[in-house]
């Protein structure tokens, strides 16, 4: 009903799933991300140049719209990891995928972020997204704090309170499953990892076999040599041709599975985050309980006051927790589809490429005499 | 002086206007011509020397021989004799030349020619000996008489008796004589070149296998002392007859000398010539048998025989010398040095065997042979550090030189090793290229002894599996290997006598001599001043293509790490898919993750494969053709090392001739003597070794040209044979794909 207010309040100005991170400009250590979305009123496109730390302040301002009831039990989608210009190994690792190729891999999981975020049912209504997505001036970047879901102090608190036993069958099996699944994406995500890489230096080392046999040429009017030379500067193509199909077969598990694989994981991290914003509030619940129980009357009433707040404070979450697990189960999936779908045509079409191309080669080995 | 020399000529062209008369002649001049080609370097020397007249009678008969290529063994037998080999006498020659043959010095020319002829033809030869024996036993006594005389006349008196000993003909030689003495007239000549035919005639009626050395043994004196006599006028003057005769006769004999000029001139056309050279001294040999039997042409037979009987001669110049030896010559066979039948037994049918199929390999260089070699099933014996692998060595063939079409023996390791040794100690000085087989490797082979069944080790055995079949395929593919009694042994042979000290082939020695052979070839190119543009140019090609396969091998070995990499991160992609499809409830997800692990553990199979591929294909064949060029730079060692010695004995030479030129300014007749026999034994070696040289250096490149062609159609093989797996792969993949993008679909 609330939501229903606000929606006729603040509506986005623009296509959800219009918004596109189409270039990003380097200067110096800072990258700018440009924004094209496509105006709802009309023909006409927003272009926005942001930088990573404007896309933070989107999210803060996310995470602190403490006005909207039950916001705690939001999936929040998921920013990705501050890209490095200079990559260090640890922030490669920590960006996984992300890091791999001309920034197109970052570009793409930016502009799922905000894809995601503008369809939020909740988070779209925010200011802060049309602001984002439509002013031509920077938000003011020097306005990020510190808030409830920082992420230091969520993980000191972890500890304590992961293990709590939820109320709710429910919760508490999502629990466990996405505390077995976060593992398991995100081993499986990293090995997908290793394997593009291993892909990439096969590609490279294609490379340089195929280019130290172009060396091989030796030039000459023999008509052996120049035989010699021939089948060398042949097989050197051969192997510009593996180069490529294996650097194909690397971009196409990057741009599909690879993004799916790596998406799948941030999500379930948020998922969890969610999950454990909302056993901290039933931790906080069950404690003013406690508290209301064994308050003396003069303090009962107030205790029952803050008993009462955190009540209806968890079931809001709750109830927006479930909502965002059904609809973030049925998303997930179908994103995990879409991955699989296209990294499988895509990899068809260039094993059917390259088989073409080895057979051609094939045909002209066998035909030199 | 020179008018008689230019007067001398006609005798040998009316002898050959005789010749005419027959079809066979003509071959029968080719023969003449022959000699006279090999005369004619002779007069050279001989002018160059210009000392005395006695210088001209030792020095000639050695260097007369020495070009003649029938007589070479002989030449190299009065080698050794200066150094101290005892058993000097004519029966060892036959022993020797095939000693020499296994020497692989020229003298295969010689064996070339014994062997194109027949087992009868052998028979005269011993027949031959046995004259030949008598001879020395003649010439022994005379020199016992002639004791106090100068050992020059020595030679010349030890020539009479063995005008006596063939005794017919004496009388009709001392009327050659005669004439000649009274100075070189036209007509004798060819009254010498009658006379002795028709005595020859009578002897063959009798036996033909001795005519045709006793022919030659009492022409030939005819003309050492015909020799003798134009020695004591002058030496010039018999130095230049020979000269003249080589220049006049007929066109065709032009040609021979154009020929001679190359030979010595050590220039490119080298490879056919000396096989020119065989096949007509090889065509002459049945011409004077057939001469024999018909008895129809005594001339012919005597030019021919002329071969034959300077050997006698140049015997007969030694015996005096070594009268010291006598009791061993006495002794016919029964001194035959120790280890030299063993090893003459070994290696006496090869080199014939060799040097035509050599002939047969120039008319077409495509010759595909029939025969493959399998090595299969690797199997660990023994057990502990003595442990070592045996292999199963199966040929498949329908060569005739086989017993049997397929025959299978087992063969360790160090067995193929030992092979190798054998044929690059027989056939690498000659300049050939034998294929060297895998390295031992020391950490390789203790991994498979531990017993260690990791991949690593069964890699390693089956890439030293595919080594050695490469390994020995080529050596079977080499037209001149292949004939080798060794490989045929190696084939076929159930036991074979256990291979020792290949150790030094163990890898890191097996480099060392790598290295070595470099060392040596970069250091002697430096001193050699090459005159064959081609060998440079080939030696630096040969340079940097090693330097580019060892990079290229390094790119390989680096792409098939890669590719094993690939193969063990997909497999635990495929274990974590497989993991996190167990842990999806979506069940449909669930499914389709399982079906990608199961795809994903086919991939790891491909990868597998392909980088079995990589290896196989590339990387091995990249580590032999690394090795290859390693062998094909130790056959230009062998070249230079060819050359060097030559080069020594040239300068040898020089300083023998320095002290000659010494001594006669001393006045020492006494040593002089000994001077000159030693500049003639080092004009022979030197004359040897720079033939040596020009068949090595004719032989590598015939090989090299060899070895690239190979290397083209190898690679080209491979590469198709690499595509093919590539292209299979490929459509593997394909399969694997289309299966599961329905699987991907029908997750909802």
């Amino acid at each position: 009903m609330m939501e229903e207010v606000k929606e006729a309040a603040s509506v986005l100005s623009v296509h959800d799933d219009s918004i596109k991170v189409t270039e990003v400009l380097k200067d110096g250590d800072t990258l700018t991300f440009i924004i094209v979305s496509q105006k709802l009123s009309g023909t006409g496109e927003y272009h926005v140049d942001r930088t990573y730390e404007d896309f933070e302040w989107l999210q803060q301002h996310l995470f602190s719209q403490e006005d909207v009831p039950g916001i705690q039990g939001v999936i929040f989608p998921p920013l990705p990891a501050k890209p490095q210009v200079n990559a260090s190994s640890r922030s490669i690792k920590q960006l996984g995928f992300l890091a791999l190729g001309e920034c197109q891999p970052y570009c793409k999981a930016l502009e799922t972020f905000l894809q995601q975020v503008a369809a939020h049912s909740i988070l779209s209504k925010n200011k802060a997204v049309e602001v984002f997505l439509t002013s031509s001036d920077p938000p003011g970047r020097q306005k990020v704090k510190k808030n409830i879901f920082n992420r230091l102090s969520q993980a000191v608190e972890e500890m304590r309170k992961e293990g709590h036993k939820d109320v709710d069958e429910f919760f508490q099996n999502e629990r466990d499953h996405n505390l077995v699944l976060t593992g398991c994406t995100k081993t499986a995500a990293e090995k997908f990892l290793d394997v593009v890489a291993t892909e990439q230096k096969i590609a490279v080392a294609c490379g340089h076999f195929s280019t130290a046999l172009h060396l091989c040429v030796e030039p000459g009017e023999d008509p052996d040599k120049q035989a010699f030379s021939r089948v060398c500067v042949k097989l050197s193509e051969v192997f510009e041709s593996i180069k490529k199909n294996m650097t194909s077969v690397a971009e196409n598990n990057v741009n599909t599975l690879g993004l799916g694989l790596d998406l799948e994981s941030r999500y379930q991290e948020a998922e969890r985050e969610m999950l454990f914003r909302r056993t901290c509030k039933l931790v906080e619940l069950e404690n003013a309980r406690r508290n209301t129980e064994k308050a003396k009357p003069v303090k009962k009433a107030a205790m029952e006051e803050v008993k009462k707040a955190a009540e209806t404070e968890f079931e809001h979450i709750s109830g927006v927790a479930k909502q965002e697990i059904e609809r973030f189960q049925g998303a997930r999936v179908e994103m995990l589809q879409q991955a699989l779908v296209s990294w499988c045509e895509k990899q068809l079409l260039t094993a059917k490429e390259s088989a073409d191309q080895f057979n051609q080669h094939l045909e002209v080995f066998r035909g030199m005499a | 002086m020179a008018t008689s020399s230019e007067r001398s000529p006609p005798p040998f062209p009316d002898s050959e206007d005789q010749d005419v008369l027959d079809t066979e002649e003509v071959r029968g001049r080719d023969s003449d011509e022959d000699e006279d080609l090999f005369g004619s370097p002779s007069t050279s020397p001989v002018t160059g020397m210009d000392t005395t007249l006695t210088s001209d009678v030792s020095m000639k008969p050695p260097s007369d021989i020495m070009n003649d290529p029938l007589i070479e063994p002989m030449s190299s037998q009065t080698e050794n004799k200066p150094a101290s080999e005892p058993s000097d006498d004519f029966f060892d020659l036959t022993n020797n030349v095939s000693v020499v043959a296994a020497a692989a010095t020229k003298s295969d020319d010689f064996v070339d020619i014994l062997g194109s002829e027949t087992g009868a033809q052998r028979g005269e030869v011993v027949k031959a000996d046995v004259t030949v024996e008598a001879t020395i036993d003649k010439s022994e006594v005379t020199a016992g008489i002639t004791d106090p005389l100068s050992q020059q006349e020595a030679k010349q008196t030890s020539t009479a008796p063995v005008i006596d000993l063939s005794g017919d003909s004496q009388p009709v030689t001392s009327k050659i004589a005669n004439p000649l003495v009274d100075l070189f007239s036209d007509a004798p000549p060819a009254a010498e070149a009658k006379k002795p035919s028709s005595a020859n005639v009578d002897l063959f009626d009798d036996e033909e296998g001795s005519d045709i050395f006793a022919e030659p043994l009492q022409t030939k004196p005819a003309k050492q002392l015909q020799k003798s006599l134009f020695g004591e006028p002058d030496e010039d003057v018999f130095g230049e007859p020979l000269g003249a005769i080589s220049k006049k006769p007929v066109p065709k004999e032009q040609k021979e000398k154009s020929v001679t000029t190359k030979v010595t001139a050590g220039g490119p056309l080298q490879d056919s010539k000396p096989a020119n050279i065989f096949s007509q001294a090889a065509a002459s040999t049945p011409s004077v048998t057939s001469t024999v039997n018909s008895k129809s042409n005594g001339v012919h037979s005597e030019e021919e025989g002329d071969i034959f009987a300077e050997a006698t001669v140049e015997l007969s110049l030694d015996s005096p010398r070594n009268e010291r030896k006598k009791e061993a010559i006495a002794k016919p066979s029964a001194p035959t040095p120790t280890s030299l039948p063993a090893a003459a037994s070994l290696t006496k049918p090869q080199p014939p065997a060799l040097e035509e199929l050599e002939e047969e390999e120039e008319e077409e260089e495509e010759d595909k042979f029939d025969i493959f070699v399998s090595v299969k099933d690797p199997e660990k014996i023994g057990d502990g550090m003595n442990a070592y692998m045996a292999y199963k060595v199966s040929t498949q063939t329908t060569l005739p030189m086989f017993r049997n079409k397929t025959f299978t023996v087992r063969r360790r390791f160090s067995d193929f090793l030992g092979l190798y040794e054998k044929l690059s100690e027989k056939h690498g000085p000659n300049g050939f290229i034998v294929p060297p087989p895998p390295e031992k490797s020391l950490l390789g082979m203790t991994k498979v002894k531990v017993g260690k069944e990791d991949s690593s080790s069964t890699d390693f055995v089956e890439r030293r599996r595919g080594a050695l079949e490469r390994y020995l395929q080529r050596v079977v593919n080499h037209p001149s290997l292949l004939q080798d009694p060794d490989v045929r042994e190696f084939l076929e042979r159930e036991e074979l006598p256990r291979a020792v000290s290949t150790q030094a082939l163990s890898g890191a020695g097996f480099l060392k001599m790598i290295n070595k052979a470099t060392d040596a070839v970069s250091k002697m190119t430096i001193k050699m001043n090459e005159s064959d543009v081609w060998f440079e140019e080939k030696l630096q090609e040969v340079e940097s293509a090693d330097q580019q396969f060892r990079k290229l091998h390094a790119l390989v070995e680096s792409l098939v790490v890669h590719r094993k990499e690939l193969s063990l991160n997909t497999a635990s992609f495929a274990k974590s898919a497989a993991m996190l499809g167990s842990a999806e409830d979506n069940t449909a997800l669930s499914r389709a993750l399982s079906q990608l692990a199961e795809v994903e553990d086919k991939m790891e199979q491909l990868h597998q494969e392909q980088a079995a591929n990589d290896t196989f294909t590339f990387a091995e064949m990249i580590a032999d053709y690394i090795r290859l060029l390693g062998a094909v730079r130790g056959s230009f060692d062998h070249r230079m090392k060819a050359w060097q010695r030559w080069q020594d004995a040239q300068s040898m030479l020089q300083k023998k001739r320095e002290t000659e030129a010494k001594l006669l300014w001393a006045n020492k007749p006494d040593k002089l003597q000994l001077a000159k026999e030693e500049i003639a034994e080092w004009e022979a070696k030197v004359t040897q070794y720079e033939r040596d040289f020009e068949r090595v250096s004719a032989t590598v490149r015939k090989e090299v040209i060899r070895f690239e062609r190979e290397k083209t159609k190898n690679c080209k093989r491979q590469i198709i044979k690499y595509l093919e797996c590539l292209l299979q792969s490929q459509q593997q993949l394909i399969k694997y794909w289309e299966a599961f993008l329905p699987e991907a679909k029908a997750i909802a």
